[in-house]
């Protein structure tokens, strides 16, 4: 059995990728390959206007990982949905600017984000039992999306699936290809699904919570398998998760999300040895110790806001419990911006708090396990 | 596979055996009086011993049947008022009062309702399953909401009442009436457009709701925000993957339909003077044919359970993960 040479070299454009993509590519070379800069996604309900991501911004360069992480209803998913232009423009509104690889994928029609989808980037979704489509086989999904964007026969589509899926460690891959996903593990399942993603060597890849639904030790192996084929088609990857284990081992650059806004952001070494916000503190203390003595969680009070009525001023003021450290009622009030509150000027953070290395280092630290 | 078609097919022997025993039982055994039904008000006791005879009443029951299965198998010979008539297998016995043998006049009906019933789904399915998805995807708009309304609009309205409006307004439809597909199929499906339509329109009511229902539960599915992400067309996400699994159920729906509708479409075939399998079975009951009434239940059990094997076979070829054994 001869290897069919389609299979991009890491760090060589296969020859079938169109002339569009191949111009984006090189304009965004080295620098920032997504940028969300003010984004607004809305959507109107009987009950009032949704504001599920707010002035939301960020950056991301082609060969880094991004970990967005966040409670449910932080508005992680429904950003990462707007950047693959997913949300049905009927019932959503949207304003600020995204652009992938240089163009603008707000207010694009229908049509031409249909184009890019899938192509420029691609997304891996969180449970792949559900996100693969039962009555088809693993072999007919990844061909599907091979041939959404390329003019080549079934059979040449068939050998790029069959590599993509030995690609991605499923072993004997041109006779699986013929499987149906209930004949897959889940580990297989979401190999299968990251097959499908890359199938079309997307620049950028968004990753909604890809490990939440498997088995422990498959995590590890996926997580494992998303960083090799990184690597390998020097693609930026924006990384969902509210698990911050899974941030560090992963992680080039954290955001964290609350409410629909980013409360801070920055190199993950730094967020995760001195975050600077209290939320981010939060989510540390709820982790659960694996080794050493059997201590309490902490978990964060109260519940995530209602993104029908945010609370006034710092959304998270109700459940801070640094709130009172913060003179006057600035918390209740006003918005604090998200801007540097330390040398550095690359991470930034959304607190009014003086001193919020301090009180890290006094009041949390200890606490941690 | 082939194991549990088999075990299928045994099971469904054994459902029409009993469904066979215990109708007979019902019309034939049960303290009533056949033979002076038929023979009516001035009967005289041999006209009346004729008459039991020739259904071989005056038989022990247990011979009654075997004599009956027989008859299904190498055929019978019936003896009446010293006239002897040879009824072949599949000898389902023989009607007196129309002085045919059952299976005859069942082969004859058969087609007549097989035509309406297959003629009138494909109408149904094609116009109800389209509706459905249409109504889906504009859910909650205008177009929507008149869909759903009209679709229960007409399931309030009575079948007969559908039957006769096509039958007064549409009077530009071709005069109805059965000619068999295999001398015309042009006349055939001329004759039969008026019942299709009625059928067709009636069904496709409730068709439209499934197909719906089904449609939007799909449609939420997480594999169909896959197929969006893979970047192709709005169309193929919809009757690809959409239709492909919101099939399934309205698959199951209609088999049963199918069955119970095959047993006999008897409004339509009265309002349309087609002489099917209901309106034979009707006229059986009301003059106590009982020869046909039996051939009916015997048939109509066969056709429900082939019915629903088909259901169950055509599942598997649905749904890969169903798999048989």
């Amino acid at each position: 059995m001869t290897e069919p040479q389609l299979l991009p070299t890491p760090g060589r454009r296969p020859e079938t990728v169109s002339r569009a993509r191949r111009v984006a590519g090189d304009r965004t070379e080295g620098q920032s390959y997504l940028e969300v800069k003010d984004l607004t996604v809305s959507f109107p309900t009987a009950d009032g206007l949704v504001g599920a991501v707010q002035g939301l911004s960020y950056s991301l360069p082609l060969g880094r990982t991004l970990a967005v992480v966040g409670e449910s209803g932080s508005g992680k998913s429904v950003s990462s949905m707007a950047i693959m232009g997913l949300h049905d423009p009927r019932s959503t509104r949207m304003t600020g600017s995204i652009t992938v690889g240089g163009e603008e994928i707000v207010g694009m029609t229908p049509t031409e984000l249909r184009k890019r989808r899938g192509a420029n980037a691609a997304m891996i979704f969180q449970d792949p039992q559900s996100s693969l489509h039962p009555y088809f086989t693993v072999g007919d999904q990844i061909i599907e999306a091979y041939r959404a964007h390329h003019r080549v026969s079934k059979r040449v589509a068939r050998d790029r699936a069959v590599d993509m899926l030995g690609r991605v460690g499923i072993p004997n891959p041109r006779r699986r290809l013929d499987d149906y996903p209930h004949q897959f593990s889940g580990g297989m399942r979401q190999r299968a699904m990251i097959a499908m993603a890359l199938v079309n060597d997307p620049k950028l890849l968004i990753a909604d919570e890809p490990t939440t639904a498997l088995d422990v030790t498959v995590q590890a192996q996926i997580l494992d398998l998303i960083m090799e084929l990184q690597q390998d088609f020097g693609s930026a990857v924006l990384f969902i998760t509210h698990d911050l284990g899974v941030v560090a081992e992963i992680a080039d650059d954290v955001l964290v999300m609350y409410g629909g806004r980013g409360v801070e952001y920055g190199r993950a070494e730094s967020i995760l040895g001195q975050p600077l916000h209290p939320y981010t503190w939060g989510l540390l203390e709820s982790i659960p110790a694996v080794s050493g003595e059997p201590a309490r969680l902490h978990p964060i009070p109260g519940t995530p806001p209602s993104l029908l009525a945010l609370p006034s001023g710092c959304s998270f003021h109700p459940r801070c419990e640094f709130a009172g450290r913060v003179p006057g009622a600035a918390c209740s009030v006003d918005l604090p911006d998200l801007v540097s509150r330390t040398e550095d000027t690359t991470r930034t953070s959304r607190c009014h708090l003086a001193d919020p290395a301090g009180i890290f280092a006094t009041d949390i630290l200890p606490r941690l396990p | 596979m082939l194991i549990y078609i088999l075990r299928r097919i045994a099971s469904a022997v054994s459902v029409v055996i009993v469904t066979l025993v215990a109708s007979f039982g019902l019309f034939f055994v049960a303290p009533t009086d056949p033979a002076g039904t038929i023979c009516g008000q001035r009967c005289t006791p041999e006209r009346h011993a004729d008459i039991s005879a020739s259904l071989n009443l005056d038989q022990p029951v247990a011979q009654q049947v075997g004599e009956y299965l027989k008859g299904l198998a190498v055929g019978r010979t019936y003896h009446s008022g010293g006239l002897t008539i040879e009824c072949d297998a599949p000898c389902l016995g023989y009607s007196y009062t129309l002085g045919q043998p059952v299976t005859k006049l069942i082969g004859q009906a058969l087609p007549v309702t097989v035509s309406i019933v297959l003629g009138g789904a494909v109408v149904y399915l094609i116009a109800g399953i389209l509706a459905g998805i249409i109504a889906a995807r504009r859910r909650g708009t205008y177009l929507d909401r008149l869909m759903v309304g009209t679709s229960l609009g007409i399931n309030a309205v009575p079948y007969f009442v559908v039957a006769l409006l096509v039958s007064l307004y549409a009077t530009f439809l071709p005069h109805a009436g059965y000619h068999p597909l295999l001398e015309n199929p042009f006349t055939w499906a001329a004759g039969l457009l008026a019942a299709w339509l009625t059928l067709g329109l009636a069904n496709s009511a409730s068709y439209t709701r499934y197909a719906r229902a089904s449609m939007i539960e799909t449609l939420g599915e997480d594999y169909i925000r896959t197929a969006r992400a893979k970047g192709i067309s709005e169309r193929r996400v919809v009757y690809r993957h959409g239709l492909r699994a919101a099939i399934t159920p309205i698959a199951t729906i209609f088999g049963l339909d199918l069955a119970f509708q095959l047993t006999g479409a008897i409004f339509t075939e009265a309002m349309f003077g087609l002489p099917g399998l209901g309106v034979l079975t009707l006229r059986a009951f009301n003059q106590y044919d009982l020869p046909v009434l039996m051939g009916g239940v015997l048939v109509g059990s066969v056709v429900l359970v082939v019915m629903n094997l088909l259901v169950d076979i055509l599942y598997t070829i649905l749904d890969p993960r169903v798999r048989l054994g």
